[in-house]
């Protein structure tokens, strides 16, 4: 029974830091339609733009990453300037392929600088202190937080898209692209902000990926498909519910592993496709698509 | 000197033409109606004015500058609104969040602030935190035009706003519209209800298959001149 | 503006045309090629004909995958999942239950096709670019249930020992006809099929696509809505079109392990391998043209040949390629070709001609 609970709090901990991979790829998709097949990558790659910054200014992950917020910020913003915007409005090919494209070279790329070797991100003390909740039940401090920042962020994105300017622009922006030009819109723009800010939740997701588990180049893709299970599973167009999303895949996941830890992925997955056969739409569908 | 004028102005969907050399001026503070059978070419002229579709420079002038060829974001900065065809609200957005985005990309001083428009407006004002989906026709009408309206534009572009409303709802809405015109902001309606567009403006063009039929004072127009301008036969 | 267009001078009357001039050289061409190709094994060498192998295995696979995406806008990132089942299939049925590998190949298409069904129930559900990362999770569960089966190996793999591989049929006949020893004998059988599944695979796409349901998947492709507007079942003919693609892509998975002899579940379901470089054929090629991915196949198999040893930095370059051939000549380089030179060898669609009455 402890057993149990305890792979069930794992996985709503570890559907924290899935509902961040998660959160950047809807926030993307909900402005411009766009599905970024490189999102697991890109997240890989901040995880290494932490690394280095924190081995750069010798101070740890979470100074290095509020480090690194500005400069993903304006990565995000160029990419989506000078390359993702030529893809858009030309059908579903062009970006579904220059993203395809974009994976394939930032995970060889980061091969290329940094190995194949795993790497992690050093915190300190903090990497394994815990709360005891009982006492045979308890919680890692890093997890804990990732599902904190899981809220926060989601508070804050919230909070843009509903109470400012700006959201209103991309709700507008996502809703009806050539009348949000007739509003003084300049939408290349504010698409290049919108993935600026997704590249900031990755960065915030990139933090916790590294310091919770060994990465390297290669894992991205897969980080990808849990990001787009939690988004499909929690509805399009509401980031509470991918919130959901990230939690139902990472518990699924977590009691996946505790009947076989061969399971652990194969279980996720299989729930996601579960979830899609019963509910199409997701479980808290908003956005019409 | 014209406020806004369009100058040999042509238009193209891929290879269909749908405008020939178009030459209109509007002068401050001046009221034009585009009259016309469907498909003579009369939202074309409006989305090519406010950048939906773009051309030459020099076919479209603006307080001195050419505009064609710029994009519709900055032709709004500059102070051109267009309240588009079939309303258009986001559906996502509140009533009042409509209006409000019709500023964002400028907001000058002017004499239509949010509280203007409600007044001018009231329907809205009880509706503004309201999904805008749930607004009747004349409502979504409205916060069209107030969306357009709250830039303070200089000119005020306004297509077929009479279409599939009632005809006590269109005469409230023109009647907007001369408070509009009073107020001191140029305006251009594109509409098929010929009644109501000599109404309210001072001057009217006529458009038919692409090309520019017919031009004048309502008054002046005989009501042959303008049967055969608008129909060509 | 009808007026305008028509021939001004003569009686004549329009027809619909799906052929040209050179069409016609070019199917006489192809028919020579075929030929030739057939006749390959009798004087190449083992090298040679492993890497034409190669090549016509990818070619067919970038076929399949264009029927899908270029064709019916299906842009699927997992067919991996059917590349990897065929062989896994291949593996079971001639480890397990002795089947000979020949007929192994062909049941290994049909079981495919079996497979292709409920998952197309599910991935069916996502629609557009969420239809792509939908395919890459079913690829990825193909890939991780596979790893379970003991008997096959597990997460390692297994291999496919010389008994099986030498056990082909008529490999007896080749050996003494073509007078080659037993691993020679295996290899140009396996060329045969592999150009017997290239050849054919190219001629079904295009057949499929000169039909009358060929022009329904261009409609689909263009316009869903309109497509049903005029009494197309888009889901049939789209459901129709996933799992011809799965059983030949199936097929093909069994011959290439079956001349891999070795399978293990991250190679056989890699994405890299047998859908991204499939894609990159395509879309360098020319998407939605029969002609494309044969010429991409042939700049594959180059690059693949003198710059694979780069490693890391060849992928980069296949990626930053793609990207710049899909933003600035979006229709490939057979595209590029076929409208700057107005060439059309393998032609399927319809055009309306002016025929001057006799």
């Amino acid at each position: 029974m402890i057993l149990w609970t305890n792979a069930l709090i794992e996985g709503v901990l570890l559907g924290g830091l899935y509902a961040l991979f998660a959160a950047g790829l809807s926030l993307i998709f909900g402005i411009m339609r766009l599905v970024n097949l490189a999102h697991g990558d890109l997240i890989i790659l901040a995880a290494f733009v932490v690394l280095s910054v924190a081995a750069w200014l010798h101070i740890d992950p979470f100074a290095a990453t509020l480090a690194a917020l500005p400069i993903m910020f304006l990565a995000g913003f160029a990419l989506q300037y000078c390359l993702l915007n030529r893809a858009l409005g030309r059908g579903l090919l062009p970006p579904l392929l220059v993203t395809f494209g974009l994976s394939i070279i930032i995970e060889n790329g980061l091969l290329e600088l940094y190995s194949a070797d795993s790497r992690r991100l050093h915190g300190g003390s903090i990497e394994t202190s815990s709360i005891a909740l009982g006492h045979a039940v308890s919680v890692g401090v890093v997890p804990l937080l990732t599902l904190a920042s899981a809220i926060v962020v989601i508070l804050v994105l919230n909070f843009i898209f509903y109470r400012t300017a700006l959201g209103r622009a991309f709700r507008a922006t996502a809703d009806d692209l050539e009348i949000s030009q007739l509003m003084g819109i300049d939408h290349p723009r504010i698409f290049s902000v919108a993935t600026g800010l997704a590249f900031v939740v990755v960065t915030i997701a990139a933090l916790y990926l590294g310091m919770r588990a060994n990465f390297d180049p290669t894992i991205g893709p897969e980080r990808l498909l849990y990001a787009f299970e939690a988004v499909i599973v929690g509805g399009l167009g509401s980031f509470w519910g991918t919130l959901a999303g990230g939690i139902i895949i990472g518990v699924a996941q977590t009691v996946g592993a505790q009947i076989n830890p061969e399971w652990q992925i194969l279980a996720g997955h299989v729930a996601f496709l579960t979830i899609l056969v019963f509910r199409p739409r997701g479980l808290f569908p908003r956005a019409v698509d | 000197m014209a406020l806004l004028e369009t100058r040999g102005l042509t238009a193209f969907y891929g290879d269909f033409q749908a405008l020939y050399g178009i030459d209109t001026a509007l002068q401050p503070g001046e009221t034009v109606a585009i009259i016309g059978a469907n498909g003579a070419g009369k939202s074309t002229y409006l989305k090519s004015i406010v950048g939906l579709i773009r051309g030459p420079a020099e076919s479209v002038w603006f307080d001195g500058q050419p505009i064609g060829a710029r994009p519709a974001a900055d032709v709004m900065k500059r102070g051109i609104a267009l309240v588009p065809e079939g309303r258009r609200l986001f559906p996502s957005l509140t009533v009042e969040e409509n209006l409000l985005i019709g500023r964002y990309g400028r907001s000058a001083p002017g004499p239509w602030p949010l509280d203007k428009i409600y007044a001018l407006f009231p329907a809205l004002k009880a509706r503004r935190h309201s999904a805008s989906t749930t607004l009747s026709g004349g409502e979504q009408q409205m916060a069209a035009i107030g969306r357009a309206l709250v830039s303070n534009p200089r000119v005020l572009l306004c297509d077929e706003i009479s279409l599939g409303l009632a005809p006590i709802v269109i005469r409230d809405l023109y009647n907007a519209l001369l408070q509009i015109k009073a107020a001191g902001t140029s305006v251009v309606v594109v509409e098929q209800d010929i009644v109501q567009a000599f109404r309210v403006s001072d001057r009217i063009y006529c458009f038919q298959e692409g090309r520019c039929s017919l031009s004048g004072r309502p008054a002046e127009l005989s009501r042959e001149q303008i049967h055969l301008a608008y129909f060509g036969t | 503006m009808a007026e305008q267009n028509k021939p001004l001078a003569g009686a004549g009357h329009y027809r619909i045309e799906t052929g040209t001039p050179v069409s016609l050289m070019a199917a006489v061409g192809t028919l020579i090629v075929v030929a030739l190709l057939a006749a390959l094994p009798l004087f190449a060498g083992r090298d040679l004909l492993e890497n034409m192998i190669f090549v016509l295995y990818m070619l067919a696979l970038a076929q399949c995958w264009n029927l899908l995406a270029g064709y019916t806008g299906l842009v699927s990132v997992g067919q991996q999942a059917f590349v990897g089942l065929g062989g896994y299939i291949l593996f079971a049925l001639t480890l397990i239950a002795g089947i000979d590998p020949l007929v192994a190949i062909i049941l290994a298409g049909a079981i495919s096709a079996l497979f292709a069904l409920p998952t197309a129930l599910i991935v069916f559900r996502l629609r557009g670019a969420y239809f792509a990362i939908g395919t890459w999770v079913v690829a990825e569960v193909y890939r991780l249930s596979f790893a379970q089966f003991r008997q096959l190996g597990g997460g390692t793999g297994t291999s496919l020992g010389p008994d099986i591989t030498n056990a082909v049929f008529a490999i007896d006949r080749v050996k003494s006809l073509l007078d080659v020893r037993t691993p020679a004998a295996r290899d140009i059988i396996s060329y045969w099929a592999a150009l017997a599944l290239a050849v054919g695979t190219t001629l079904l796409v295009y057949l499929i696509l000169r039909s009358r349901r060929g022009l329904a998947l261009g409609a689909i492709r263009d316009s869903e809505e309109a497509a049903a507007s005029v009494g197309i079942d888009n889901a049939r003919v789209k459901l129709a079109v996933y799992v011809i693609a799965a059983a030949v892509t199936g097929m093909i998975g069994a011959l290439i392990y079956l001349q891999k002899a070795r399978i293990s579940p991250d190679a056989a379901f890699s994405v890299l391998d047998w859908t991204a470089y499939v894609i990159f054929i395509v879309v360098i090629g020319g998407i939605g043209t029969i002609e494309g991915p044969i010429l991409g196949t042939l700049i594959f198999y180059l690059m693949q040949n003198y710059l694979a040893s780069y490693g890391a930095v060849y992928l980069i370059l296949l990626g930053v390629l793609a990207i710049l051939v899909m933003l600035f000549a979006p229709k490939g380089l057979w595209g590029y070709l076929s409208q700057s030179y107005g060439l059309e060898l393998l032609p399927i669609r319809r055009r309306l001609v002016w025929k001057k009455d006799q």
